[in-house]
């Protein structure tokens, strides 16, 4: 029984997995579904005749989960938010690139170069990035939308109807902003003031849906909804009559980035990949296709001209600061989870 | 009598719970195939009719993607739910058929436990045992890990099934000197029939749909629709994924009414 | 499933000989691909957890400690009865037998008409209850969504007709997370039942007829009781998959409070990443599972007895 189980299996192993031809070497992509164009991965094939083998993810912490239950050594790269850069170098998960192997590190733009959760790029280089504030249907509210009072503490005619991410980081981070406190707080006081908060908030908020944050606004199911910058210009393609809204106190940044994973099989294939990735042509390609904003010199004049002047990409003059998420010290941590129960008990 | 015996079988509003059932289960689907016709890049506002997402299936710069995915998860739910409902049968026969023994309770706490656990619990165990003993991820993880999880589900109508079936038949043959090899295949499994379906049909179900523990145990390079669709958090759901939908739904109907012809065309019986 | 344990069910013991075989793959199926990592997991409850997932290799009973007990929102109160996870797990619970009910409400009588369709017929009818599920439950989620919303067209009918006067409001409510575990789940109670009530010989019914049994009481009486495992089948398969479920009640249902299956997700993929508490939270599923379906074998034995 086992013997046929596993001939019958392996066969059809064989016969499925047939496309993927054993050429030159290849390269082994721990990535987002749907987040690269394949017309891009058949250009880096063309180029170089290193095979991309793709694995998804549908989330930041379960690529870590999957990592640290023993997915390292199996990746080359993959393509973490900010905050799990950070996270993965802390882990030790990461692979480091030494000066000067990467031929194209010139082209990432100066303020990418030398951020927080990477500091001088030692790890990762810059994908996509944009931000994560909320929008709002300008059909039942005409007021100022320029200020996280519309999340957590909304007016009359949004109450019951703002839709939340489903994701304790971007919420708490958000409701960081709203105070006016630094995140990751370790004062009491301030952290007290986040739960009690949150605990009115919640009474406001007609859902928490990640998977379809866009849909909810489009359909009419929420009026204001916390969202991706790209998403809410989706949604606004697709007939929704929403502004998306960058508050005075702040809104989120987001940044995903390649990273090289420690141990990785195929590290010289890697590289290449990388520096593929900061070819401005490439970039452009990439950026057109997936609406985002790109981290690489020279990609600028390549772009179209709607997604140049996309207003969910350009902030305005008098748009608070774009900030990304920080992350917690373990004690805080632990609290922050407790809160973030509180709200969803 | 005639007559009676259609009486004592049919109960008022039965029926009409049925069509109610239906209803339930096909009115999302009717919304399903005519937005995968939707001429808009959404998933619920309406522009148009438009066959672009067909198109897009097709020759669609992704459509390679999307047609492995697919056909990745057929081919894990048909072997997945075979060897499922094949090890359920088996068991079943032991359990209700074997008399009392020391391990029965164990037995059938051992197959109902997959039932139990929650999938992503499930899912990170599974994928660190794999690690622990040196298992590549691959199609053969998910598969096996598809047969664990289809077991229990197998298992219960068959072995509901069983019990429904006096044991009379069985004797009869016995006396007649069949084995109990011919006992088994020709009496109890014609018998068992519908109760094989029902258990063969759930798990392929569960096999086809499941996403959370396909996402932690699958290599790279598969993919399969549920993951592929789960997946599509940097880009959002398109109407592709609704025309895919629609082709597979129409390709169950196709086999179904097909099946119902050759049954009526079957005077035989 | 303990419940047909308990209860027997119509063993005999024609494969006696055979039955070490018979059982031989299913155990080691599901010795290695179930227990194996299930007993994993009730050793991780009892290790100290590692910051963003994994464990630390030391016995800690932190993670029971955290399931019980409330020590504040900084962890250096007096501790006081946690009463958050219990009442997480309670509302599980609730709505997983709300699910059930539910499933059983509409699955019994269409098991019931399928069963008694003419014999070529049948398995059409079996293929068009589960034909559905072939569409990925996101997708289907979404869609059912869409018919309930206010403005959507179930609303849009019901107003038509002049059943209402305004709209009913499903979506993000309580009733949408039933709507939602019954939807995923319909089948698994349909099929099951189906394979039961098949089999059924309706000359009992007649005969209770025959007795002048009202059909209601034939039904209660006679047939219910020959079906029964197929219903307790059906119920098990609602019921313990929907305590885990969260996709489609979380996407129905707004998501505004944990599920027991949400709660454990976001011990392993979420920002918690505490795995050693993500599995003792399983654990105490696990074991609660078992009470509920010994009791209700107990009780169910029980009243067999009684009724003689």
């Amino acid at each position: 029984m086992k013997t046929l189980l596993k001939n019958t299996v392996a066969a059809s192993a064989i016969a499925m997995s047939a496309s993927v031809a054993l050429a030159d070497g290849k390269v082994v992509v721990y990535h987002w579904f749907e987040y690269m164009p394949q017309e891009l991965v058949d250009k880096f094939t063309a180029e170089t005749g290193i095979d991309v083998v793709m694995d998804t993810y549908d989330s930041n912490e379960s690529m870590l989960a999957s990592l640290k239950a023993g997915g390292i050594g199996t990746y080359d790269v993959s393509v973490p938010g900010d905050y799990m850069v950070k996270i993965l170098a802390n882990e030790g998960l990461l692979g480091t690139i030494a000066e000067g192997e990467l031929a194209n590190k010139g082209n990432i733009e100066a303020q990418w170069l030398d951020v927080d959760f990477d500091p001088g790029r030692k790890h990762s280089i810059p994908y996509q990035w944009g931000s994560t504030a909320f929008a709002v249907n300008r059909d039942v509210y005409q007021g100022d939308i320029n200020t996280t009072d519309i999340l957590f503490n909304p007016p009359a005619e949004l109450r019951g109807k703002v839709n939340m991410l489903d994701s304790q980081g971007e919420v708490l981070a958000m409701a960081s902003l709203h105070l006016g406190i630094p995140q990751c707080s370790t004062d009491r006081a301030q952290l007290k003031a986040l739960d009690a908060m949150l605990q009115e908030a919640k009474t406001y908020w007609a859902s928490f849906n990640s998977d379809t944050a866009k849909e909810v606004l489009v359909a009419g199911d929420a009026a204001a909804g916390m969202i991706y910058n790209g998403f809410s210009a989706k949604a606004r393609e697709e007939g929704a009559n929403v502004e998306y809204a960058f508050p005075k106190q702040g809104y989120i940044a987001w940044m995903d980035n390649v990273v090289l994973l420690k141990d990785a099989p195929n590290r010289d294939n890697a590289l290449k990949f990388m520096d593929f990735l900061l070819d401005p042509e490439n970039v452009a390609t990439l950026t057109n296709w997936t609406q985002y904003s790109a981290g690489v010199k020279g990609v600028a004049s390549l772009l179209d001209d709607a997604l140049r002047t996309l207003p969910e990409a350009n902030p305005p003059a008098d748009a608070g600061p774009a900030t990304f998420i920080e992350v917690c010290s373990e004690e805080t941590q632990a609290i922050y989870d407790k809160i973030w129960t509180n709200v969803k008990k | 009598m005639a007559q009676r015996k259609y009486d004592i079988k049919s109960y008022r509003g039965f029926g009409a719970m049925t069509i109610l059932c239906l209803v339930v289960l096909y009115a999302p689907l009717v919304v399903v195939t005519i937005y995968s016709f939707n001429a808009s890049n959404s998933i619920t506002v309406w522009e148009g009719l438009s066959l672009r997402w067909y198109v897009d299936v097709f020759s669609g710069p992704e459509s390679a993607k999307f047609k492995l995915a697919a056909w990745n998860s057929f081919v894990i739910a048909i072997i997945a739910s075979t060897i499922a409902t094949a090890i359920a049968t088996l068991a079943a026969t032991a359990i209700v058929r074997g008399g009392k023994f020391r391990l029965r309770t164990a037995s059938i706490g051992l197959i109902s436990l997959p039932l139990m656990v929650p999938e992503i619990v499930t899912a990170v165990a599974t994928l660190i045992f794999f690690n622990y003993i040196g298992f590549d991820r691959g199609l053969l993880t998910i598969v096996l890990a598809h047969i664990a999880f289809c077991i229990p589900f197998a298992y219960l109508p068959i072995a509901a099934r069983m019990q429904g079936i006096e044991d009379s038949y069985e004797q009869a043959a016995m006396d007649l000197y069949a084995t109990k090899r011919q006992v088994f295949t020709r009496i109890l499994l014609p018998l068992m029939a519908p109760g094989i379906i029902s258990g063969y049909l759930l798990s392929f179900i569960v096999s086809l749909d499941d996403f959370i523990i396909t996402n932690f145990v699958k290599g790279a390079g598969i993919e399969t629709l549920p993951t592929a669709i789960f997946g599509a958090v940097k880009q959002g759901i398109k109407p592709n994924i609704m025309a895919i939908s629609t082709m597979l739904l129409a390709v169950s109907i196709i086999m179904v009414t097909i099946s119902y012809i050759v049954s009526k065309s079957d005077n035989t019986k | 499933m303990a419940a047909q344990a308990e209860s027997g069910g119509a063993t005999t013991d024609t494969y006696k000989e055979a039955r070490t075989w018979l059982l031989m793959p299913a155990w080691l199926v599901l010795l290695v691909l179930s227990l194996a990592p299930v007993s994993m997991i009730l050793i991780y409850s009892f290790l100290t957890k590692e910051f963003r997932g994994g464990v630390i290799w030391e016995f800690s009973l932190a993670s029971y400690d955290q399931f019980f007990f409330d020590r504040g929102l900084f962890g250096d109160e007096a501790p006081q009865i946690e009463w958050t996870y219990i009442t997480i797990f309670w509302r599980s619970i609730w709505q997983a037998g709300a699910a059930t009910i539910l499933s059983l409400i509409i699955g019994f009588p269409t098991a019931y008409f399928i069963a008694t369709r003419s014999e070529k017929v049948r398995p059409i009818w079996v293929f068009l209850v589960t034909i559905p599920y072939w569409v990925n439950l996101l997708i289907r989620t979404v869609s059912m969504k869409f018919l309930l919303r206010d403005q959507g067209p179930l609303n849009d009918f019901l107003l038509s007709i002049g059943l209402i006067d305004s709209p009913i409001h499903i979506v993000n409510t309580n009733f949408a997370v039933q709507l939602g575990l019954f939807y995923s789940y319909l089948p698994f109670m349909v099929l099951p039942i189906y394979a039961s009530v098949e089999r059924y010989n309706f000359a009992l019914s007649e005969a209770a007829a025959d007795l002048y049994a009202t059909k209601w009481v034939t039904l209660r009486r006679i047939l219910l009781p020959a079906v029964k495992p197929g219903v307790i089948a059906g119920c098990i398969l609602v019921f313990v998959p929907s305590l885990g479920s969260f996709l489609a009640p979380d996407l129905l249902g707004g998501a505004k409070n944990f599920m027991i299956g949400s709660l454990i997700e976001e011990q392993f993929k979420g920002n918690a990443g505490n795995w050693p508490f993500g599995a003792a939270a399983s654990m105490i599923l696990l074991t609660m599972v078992l009470i509920i379906l010994i009791v209700f074998a107990r009780r169910q034995a029980k009243a067999e007895k009684r009724e003689g």
